[in-house]
Formats: structure tokens, sequence, C-alpha cells
């Protein structure tokens, strides 16, 4: 399991994102994660070999370099990167639950061919109902990481600056000792770019999630202006074919939109005694 | 992630390219990236721990290194490519956008005619026309500032493209003036240039691309000019006859007036 393999389960989820939502997974694979494959991590590789202390007492460079990097940028970049994609798996899961459903609701109505099977597997789904609620979670948790990580950040290396020379007094060294950091200039440069693309990532999703909450809302206007023929009751005789046209109507209404295009652009999916009225 | 997925996604743009686009994404792959990756990575590989200088004194290599390679050839280079390469995914974008619009058309049953299902939309290659010719043409622009400013970047910081055997520095800690040798600076010079050249051959393949694209627009418009002229509508025609009529009607009618008058 490496980046490629992260990738490839990132991907599936980007069929059901919004449009800025693509955008924000291509700035994170190609601006984060291929940046530091490919280049932050050659310039970090030598981090702890060339730190090199003005001293010969043994101990005192390990001490030293233990003291001023807590933990490497690399490996925090590395966990945010990780955290901050991972919200989006929750979506995957929800998709995959609906996909369930969707699939039982077809068999029930007896379309349960595998052609059907694949339909449910590659139409995508719609943001609404309890799928936005989900979305809206994973972007705000994704912001959420963000924010922290950038605080961590900065709570741990003041300015984003690298500097040259840091002054160590830690046991075992004798006195204070001048110990130089490897690279400080490119690692400032990387650090600040670095930085710079997880703010453009914090824009996009504070964009998708006011663009999901102004859509929300838009739909809501026009839901009130027209006024649907109402949920089906689910009151009636338990009828054998009334029970079961209930049973549908109230597994339609929880599906809220997918599947009812499926059905409407199949119009020869709905058998002759089957009457969808939730279609 | 890293170059091999690089490659997987620009592929994809490559079937909506012209046949110049085509040849830059190849000279980009295989002249640069793979350069860079089997050959310039090594050559480069041992740069710091090479890095000697003629004092004994803790600190002053580090520093003198720092001070001479703020950011590395290879770096600034793998940046170059990952810039200069996204501008084509504004186009995978555009046509993504153009696929779905059409699918869409097709479930509303608008373009059943047109295509026999939605498989063929999925394989169909777009024209580059309409909006997604301003897309295409903008990232022609981006490819070629990001490459301008990389080149710019490079001269800048290395004054030149050539990299000296042996550099003196004088920062701190390092006492008075200290003599620093680079590693393989021969072999770091021949790199440099010949990357500049494949550099500076794209440059060229996205200024003909954009010439060209220019061009067809231009062409395309003046035949549509033309095509009017040579084939007015049948109601013009009619209109203007009309036209005519009601000149002679209403000079018919001045001279009868005048007549009276008189």
């Amino acid at each position: 399991m490496n980046w490629a393999g992260l990738y490839t389960v990132l991907s599936g989820v980007n069929r059901h994102s919004t449009a800025i939502g693509r955008i924000w997974l291509s700035v994170i694979f190609i601006f984060r994660i291929m940046v530091l494959v490919v280049a932050a991590e050659s310039v970090w590789g030598d981090e702890k070999a060339a730190f090199t202390c003005n001293t010969q007492q043994p101990g005192c460079n390990s001490v030293c370099y233990d003291h001023f990097f807590p933990i490497s940028h690399i490996r925090l970049w590395a966990l945010q990167l990780i955290l901050v994609t991972t919200p989006a798996l929750l979506v995957a899961m929800h998709v995959a639950y609906q996909q369930h459903q969707e699939k039982k609701l077809l068999v029930l109505t007896g379309h349960g061919d595998p052609k059907h099977m694949e339909e449910v597997k590659k139409h995508k789904m719609r943001i609404s109902g309890s799928l936005w609620w989900t979305y809206v979670c994973s972007v705000v948790f994704r912001l959420l990481f963000e924010a922290v990580f950038m605080y961590i950040f900065y709570m741990l290396y003041p300015g984003y600056q690298m500097l040259r020379l840091v002054k160590c007094e830690a046991y075992p060294c004798p006195n204070i000792v001048d110990c130089f950091i490897s690279r400080p200039t490119e690692k400032t440069i990387f650090t600040v770019f670095m930085l710079v693309t997880s703010s453009v990532c914090i824009v996009l999703n504070m964009a998708e999630l006011v663009y999901l909450v102004v859509r929300a809302c838009a739909r809501r206007g026009q839901h009130n202006s027209n006024p649907s023929s109402g949920k089906s009751s689910f009151y009636g005789h338990k009828l054998s074919s009334e029970y079961k046209q209930n049973e549908i109507n109230q597994l339609l209404t929880e599906q809220d939109g997918s599947l009812k295009d499926m059905l409407r652009r199949n119009p020869g999916l709905q058998e002759k005694g089957d009457r969808c009225s939730a279609c | 992630m890293d170059w091999g997925a690089l490659h997987t996604i620009l592929g994809g743009v490559n079937k909506h390219s012209t046949s110049i686009g085509k040849i830059w994404l190849t000279v980009l792959f295989i002249f640069r990236i793979m350069i860079l990756v089997v050959a310039a990575e090594r050559v480069w590989g041992d740069e710091q721990d090479d890095f000697i200088c003629n004092t004994l004194q803790p600190g002053c290599k580090n520093v003198c290194y720092d001070h001479f390679f703020p950011i590395s050839h290879i770096r600034l280079w793998a940046l170059q490519l990952i810039f200069v390469s996204t501008p084509a995914l504004l186009v995978a974008m555009h046509v993504a956008y153009r696929r779905h619009e059409k699918k869409r058309q097709f479930r509303k049953g608008d373009q059943k005619c047109e295509y026999k299902d939605i498989e063929e939309i999925r394989r169909q290659r777009f024209h580059i026309d309409g909006s997604l010719w301003w897309t295409y043409t903008s990232s022609i622009f981006f490819r070629l500032v990001f490459e301008a400013v990389f080149m710019y970047a490079f001269y800048f910081m290395y004054d030149g493209f050539r990299m000296p055997r042996l550099m003196k520095c004088s920062a701190w800690p390092c006492p008075n003036i200290v003599d620093c040798f680079v590693s393989r600076p021969t072999e770091k010079t021949v790199f440099t240039i010949f990357m500049i050249a494949v550099s500076s051959i794209c440059i060229l393949l996205n200024v003909a691309e954009l010439c060209y694209l220019l061009a067809k627009f231009f062409l395309r418009r003046s035949k549509k000019a033309g095509n009017q002229k040579q084939h007015p509508n049948h109601e013009n025609k009619e209109e203007t006859k009309q036209n005519e009529m009601n000149e002679l009607i209403s000079d018919s009618c001045q001279n009868t007036v005048i007549g009276f008058t008189s």
C-alpha cells in the first residue's frame, strides 16, 4: 500500500464528487503528493546525516537533532495528506450502501438481472438526502484536518522558515553548540510551496461547502414552490400487491432521484401491472 | 504517485490534442522526464555528500552548499515538469464536461440519431472548436509562461547554465575565504545544457501549436464569411427585390408629385 494504492482507492470516489471536489483531488495528487514523492523526499533525505554540530562530543549531534526536529516535515506532510484524503472514504462507503439498497429494490421489482445490476454500479449518484450530509461532513473534516496540521507546523517550526544555524545546549553537549542544518533554503522553499497548496486546498474545500449549501437551499426553495404529490402513505390493506407497491414506494422515496432517473430512462423496465407512483 | 501516474493521466489528454501537441507530449516524456529519472537524478545524487570545502570548520560545508545551491537543479526540473504538464488537465476537464453534457442529452433523447449508444460518446474524439478552442489555447499559453519562468529562474539562480568546478565561500562560520569543490561539474553542465535545449524545443513546439490553432481559427472564420457571401439566403434575395421595387415606386411617386406641383 503506497501513494499509488491511495490514488486507486480515491479515484473511485471521484465519480460521485462535485466538480470542485474533482479539482481538489487533482490538486492534492499532482501538487502535493507528487511533489512530495518526486522532490521533497530527496531534499529531506539526508537531514540527519548532514546535520552537523560544532563539537566532537558523542551523542550531542543526535540529541540536538531530536530536540529541534521532534517530527520531520516529510512525515508530517505524509500524515496530513493521508488524514485529509481519508474522509472521502466516508462518501465512498455511503455510496456503496446506497447502491446496495438500489440493487435490493431492483430485485424486489423483478429486475435483478446482471444488466441492471451493472447499471446500478455505473451510474453516478446524486448528492442529495443523507448522502449530502455525509458529503458535507467529509468536507468539514477535511477542512479541520488541514487547519490542524497547518497549526501544528506553525507551532513546531515557527514562521515556516528553516534556519541555517541552531544553537543547542541539551545534555551531553558542552555549553552552547552551533548546529548547522542541511539545505535550509531548499527546505524553506518547499515548505512555503506545500503551505501555499494547502491553502489552495482549504479555499477549494470552503468553496465546495458553500456550493453544496447553496444548492441544497435552492432545491429546498424549488420543493416549497412546487409541492410534490406527497410521500406515499404506508396505510392500506396488507394485500400482497398493495403491500408490495407500498414497500417499493417507501424505498423509492428514500432513494431520492438516482433510481427514479434510471427507471424513468428505461420505461420498459416497469412492468404493466406496477405503477411507480413515486417516479 | 510518481511520473508513471502522471503519464497515465496525461495519456488520456493525448487523444484530443493536435499533432503538434502529441509530439510535444512525447518530447516531454521521453526527452525530459525519462532523462531526469534515469540519468540526471544519479548525477545529482551525491551533490551534497561530495561537495567538499577546504576547511575542518564544522558547518562551513553546509552553509556554503546552501549559499550556492538554494534549490537543486533536479528539484527545479521536477517542479518545472509538473507545472508545464498540468495545463493539459484543463483540456481534459473540459473534454470530460462536454462528454458529460452529451451523455445527458443522449439520455434525454436529443441525440439518439447521432450516437448509437453511450459507449460511442465515451470513445468519441472532440474537435477543437468553440469553448474547447479557448481552453486549449489558454493551456498552451500557460505552458509557455511556465517554461519561460523556469528558464529565467535557472538563469537567474545559477548565473548562466554552467556549473563551475570551484566556488569561493566566505559565509559564517567559514573562516575567511574557503575553496569549495563541486562534484561532477562537467557532467552536470552537459545535462543542464541538454535539458535547456529540450526545454527550448518544447517552447518552439508550443509556439508552433499556438500559431497553428490561430491560423486554423482564422481560416475557418474566413471560410464561413465566404460561404455567406456566395450563398445568400433565399429570403434575403426576395427582400432585396422587394426593396428595389419599393424604391422604384417611391421614385415614380415623387416624379408624379413634382409633375403635379409644376
